[in-house]
């Protein structure tokens, strides 16, 4: 999608953030896709800096109070002398570190802010303001945020660069909402997607290099979920190593940790069985892999330095919240996430465990094989990833097909979730324990 | 499905009848329901073939197209449809009670309103589609159409669309409303099959259900062999009265089903949240009435941009309300919340009702009541709860451990320095608590259509009724 030079030679992410830049004052909006880990915090604080710096008011949007504070922080690291005024609810509780910020107020209205250089809020907080415009609007992660969250704020800003990776979920809703499909405007499509239907002349950049994924796993996600718009990682082959510091006894969760370490890779393979969602197996053998990898103690070396790998540093990922739940009844740490896709994005960790989102199932429906979910699960490593998942699944993805009513009027969307499945586990079949 | 259900579908299986899971009925249902069942022409989208309707269950009302491809035909038929429908619901405009609202002008409310029942979401469907097929054609200019059939168009439009409302009883398709009461031992999709469905609840299965020429579907669609041996010669023959007696023979068993769908509900007590839900229906019909009598334009082709928004925040609004409201009226649908450790119940233990938390002016009753449960409690500290025995009653989860789970109580212990008499439990109660509450939020407003913003197309073009809305190509 991005205009011609950078598909003839693939442009260094500093001449990305450049040309970012470059396009702000062109155009009304610009967009920048961005895949798992590849610095789209870093853009968001420099375009953030670089707006200020024209002495304009900036709004930024973000979408949960997490990514907020989140992003105030950095602001205020990178950047001590912009003034940055935090909108919230009125529950809201700031961190207190937050709160230790010089330059950094937190109000409920924006009256109460002063006249901060920078205003940052959610989504759901903007829509609630009125009465003033702002000449300019960064939104972040805008393929999480749903259309109609768009359409509510859209009127508080002159223009925007909207941040955000789109192999990642989509929004959803509780409600059917095949009515409005098809429509350009069709509210539970994502703000980018809505916004480009109706602007398709808006220059989208990308983001070229994951720093987050090891060089294991950039070429297994890009292939597998950004088919059209690859990306690479930021490390060598050599430059991210796991390693276990105490000896295995043998068993299948040593070996598929031993395998990890190695490849970046494993695939916990248990007997082919239909099962109830919370597998109570499959639940037993996550638990177990992140046991056993505290317990040998795992080192992780990189670019940033070695450092052990705690179990803040692990993350145990499933597709439903009852999965979730039983993972942590049986028995983990505290320290250690256990959470499911949605949680899990934006989010990074050393050693990721999930459980597959198609596991033991009889069905493979639109949820399950939506590219999105296992695309989170999969790219939330920096150095490896250990997949838990019943035998079959290769067989299941064969009985189902992609089989989803074809709407009229809805751009095809790609990746296709059945094919990224099968790509996925594919390369995880070289892994297999 | 939920566990429960699952549990309930193999427990159907198991015994050959189906099973309750539900102890209320989650619906409205009219003292004067319309019934309604709709047939389509085989291969065609929306060609009319023949309804039977009404509120007397001993004098069905019979309206057919004799030639459903003679388009003059479809709309007198529709016109026939008027001729019964809107008599019907305009009945109900008369009995009125004025609203007050906080912030806005009091309206006039209905004390009643209509009902139609249609045998399936397909049904649904097909209203929806008649609507679209007529709202926007006129008595005058060209193609003109009998002066009943706008207004019908725009009545079955309205019909169709609260069917997709969460909580809406204005417009019930049988089998969902069935299935949302009882699981039977098949599939969802079998379920679809009215005949199958009530024979699950009623007599437990049997094959007649999947035999045409005992239960004639119950439509929208017809029997293939019926089209074939019996409709198409009685069509070709030319005799109105031979085509009306075949369709009669068709509609008659599924108007009997159709009444016994509504005994089977009728037999169950309503839910405490229906009568607000239906009150909610009340409003939104009278607020459709007042629309067509001030003479707005049908109702859009599609939705636009902003009227998409606020109709999604008032669907995702209902259906949260409506999902707690029947956890909260029906244990049975509670207990699935419990299985997933968003609600517990169990005895109370111990009390502590005159605890006090703050000094001064800022003294306030906080008393602690702690529950001994055996259900998962995956609730982390600090959550706020709600109870159905007390639902004004607020309280705040404090710990879960070992079966014991300590409740501080917030909120409806009235006014005085000692809570009320029974605002909060007593031991040896037993009683029951979830993280589902129905607090009403207030969404953010949507800018005025003619302010949609550059995001998501600018201002759209305003409607104008058109002659073109005449021949629009429609079969």
């Amino acid at each position: 999608m991005t205009a011609g030079p950078a598909e003839e030679a693939p442009r260094s992410p500093e001449q990305v953030i450049r040309d970012v830049l470059a396009d702000l004052p062109r155009h009304r909006g610009v967009v920048v896709d961005s895949p798992p880990g590849a610095g789209k915090s870093t853009l968001v604080v420099r375009a953030a800096a670089h707006l200020a710096a024209t002495g304009e008011p900036l709004m930024i949007v973000a979408q949960t109070n997490e990514q907020v504070d989140d992003l105030i922080s950095r602001i205020s690291a990178g950047h001590p002398r912009l003034t940055v005024g935090r909108l919230s609810a009125s529950g809201y509780v700031p961190p207190l570190r937050m709160l230790e910020l010089p330059g950094v107020a937190v109000g409920t209205r924006v009256q109460d802010l002063g006249d901060p250089d920078i205003v940052i809020a959610t989504a759901d907080k903007w829509a609630w303001i009125s009465g003033r415009t702002w000449p300019w609007a960064i939104v972040d992660e805008a393929y999480q945020m749903r259309s109609d969250k768009l359409l509510r704020i859209a009127g508080l800003f002159e223009r925007a660069l909207f941040v955000g990776d789109p192999g990642q979920l989509d929004p959803f809703s509780i409600v059917d909402g095949d009515r409005w499909s098809g429509l350009s405007w069709d509210p539970l499509q994502s703000a980018v997607s809505v916004l480009l239907r109706h602007n398709p002349d808006l220059p989208v950049h990308r983001l070229p290099v994951s720093w987050r994924l090891p060089a294991s796993a950039a070429p297994v996600v890009s292939r597998a979920f950004y088919p059209f718009t690859g990306f690479r990682s930021g490390t060598g082959p050599g430059d991210r190593r796991l390693e276990l510091t105490t000896g295995g006894m043998g068993t299948v969760h040593d070996r598929a940790l031993e395998e990890a370490a190695r490849s970046g890779w494993a695939l916990l393979e248990l007997p082919d069985r239909h099962t109830v969602r919370t597998d109570g197996e499959a639940v037993q053998a996550v638990a177990l892999l992140a046991a056993r990898l505290l317990q040998r103690g795992a080192v992780a070396g990189s670019e940033q330095g070695e450092r052990p790998v705690t179990a803040d540093r692990i993350a145990v990922g499933a597709a439903h919240r009852d999965q979730v739940a039983a993972i942590r009844a049986a028995g983990l740490p505290p320290e250690i996430t256990v959470d499911t896709a949605n949680r899990l994005q934006g989010r990074e960790y050393d050693v990721t465990i999930v459980l597959h989102p198609l596991s033991g199932r009889r069905d493979a429906t639109a949820f399950h094989l939506e590219s999105g979910r296992l695309c989170v699960l999969a790219s939330r490593h920096r150095h490896a990833c250990v997949v838990v998942a019943r035998a079959g699944i290769a067989e299941l993805l064969d009985a189902h097909p992609s089989a989803e009513t074809v709407q009229l009027g809805v751009p095809v969307k790609f990746p296709d979730g059945w094919e990224a499945n099968q790509s996925v586990l594919d390369h995880l079949s070289a892994h297999r324990v | 499905m939920s566990l429960l259900t699952s549990l309930a579908r193999l427990r159907a299986l198991d015994e050959g009848v189906a099973q309750p899971i539900a102890t209320v009925r989650h619906c409205h249902l009219s003292a004067r329901p319309m019934v309604f069942i709709p047939l389509k022409l085989s291969g065609e989208a929306a060609a009319p073939l023949a309804a039977m309707l009404g509120t007397d269950r001993a004098a069905p009302h019979l309206l057919v197209v004799t030639q459903p491809r003679n388009r003059d035909l479809r709309f007198a038929w529709a016109a026939e449809l008027a001729g019964l429908l809107l008599p019907y619901i305009e009945g109900f405009l008369s009995g009125t009670e004025t609203v007050e609202r906080r912030g806005a002008d009091p309206y006039e409310r209905v004390l009643d309103a209509p009902q139609l029942v249609v045998p399936n979401p397909a049904g649904v469907a097909f209203t929806r589609l008649l609507g679209r097929s007529t709202r926007f054609r006129r008595p005058d200019g060209p193609y003109p159409v009998p002066e009943g059939v706008p207004v019908l168009g725009r009545w079955l439009t309205y019909f169709a669309e609260r069917a997709a409302y969460p909580g809406s009883s204005l417009t019930l398709a049988a089998t969902e409303e069935l299935g949302r009461h009882w699981a039977s031992g098949q599939s969802g999709l079998e379920d679809a099959n009215l005949a199958a469905l009530t024979g699950w609840i009623t007599d437990g299965p049997s094959d007649e259900a999947e035999d045409p020429l005992i239960w004639p579907p119950a439509g929208p669609a017809t029997d293939p062999g019926f089209d074939a041996e019996v409709l198409a010669p009685a069509i070709e023959s030319g005799s109105a009265e031979r085509v009306a007696e075949a369709l009669r023979g068709q509609l008659e068993p599924t108007w009997r089903l159709m009444w016994r769908a509504i005994d089977l509900l009728g037999a169950l007590p309503a839910g405490a949240g229906v009568a607000s839900r239906w009150e909610q229906d009340r409003g939104s019909f009278s607020g459709m009435a007042a629309q067509l009598a001030e003479g707005a334009p049908p109702q859009a082709r599609r939705d636009g941009a902003i009227a998409a928004a606020s109709r999604l925040a008032r669907m995702e609004r209902a259906q949260a309300a409506y999902d707690v409201q029947r956890a909260y009226d029906d244990p049975l649908v509670m207990a699935e919340h419990r299985l997933t450790g968003e609600a517990f119940a169990g005895e109370v233990v111990e009390t502590d009702a005159d605890r006090v938390e703050g000094e001064g002016r800022s003294r306030k009753l906080r008393p602690l009541v702690v529950i001994k449960t055996d259900d998962p409690v995956r609730l982390a500290p600090g959550t706020a709860l709600g109870t159905p025995q007390r639902r004004e009653q607020g309280a705040e989860l404090m710990s879960a451990r070992d079966g014991l789970v300590t409740v501080k109580i917030t909120k409806g212990m009235g006014r005085s320095k000692t809570p009320a008499p029974g605002s909060v439990p007593e031991v040896g109660e037993r009683v029951c608590y979830t993280s589902l509450t129905d607090d009403f939020k207030g969404s953010p407003g949507l800018p005025e259509a003619e302010a949609t913003p550059w995001t998501h197309g600018g201002p759209p073009p305003e409607y104008v009724p058109a002659d073109e809305d005449a021949v629009e190509e429609w079969s």
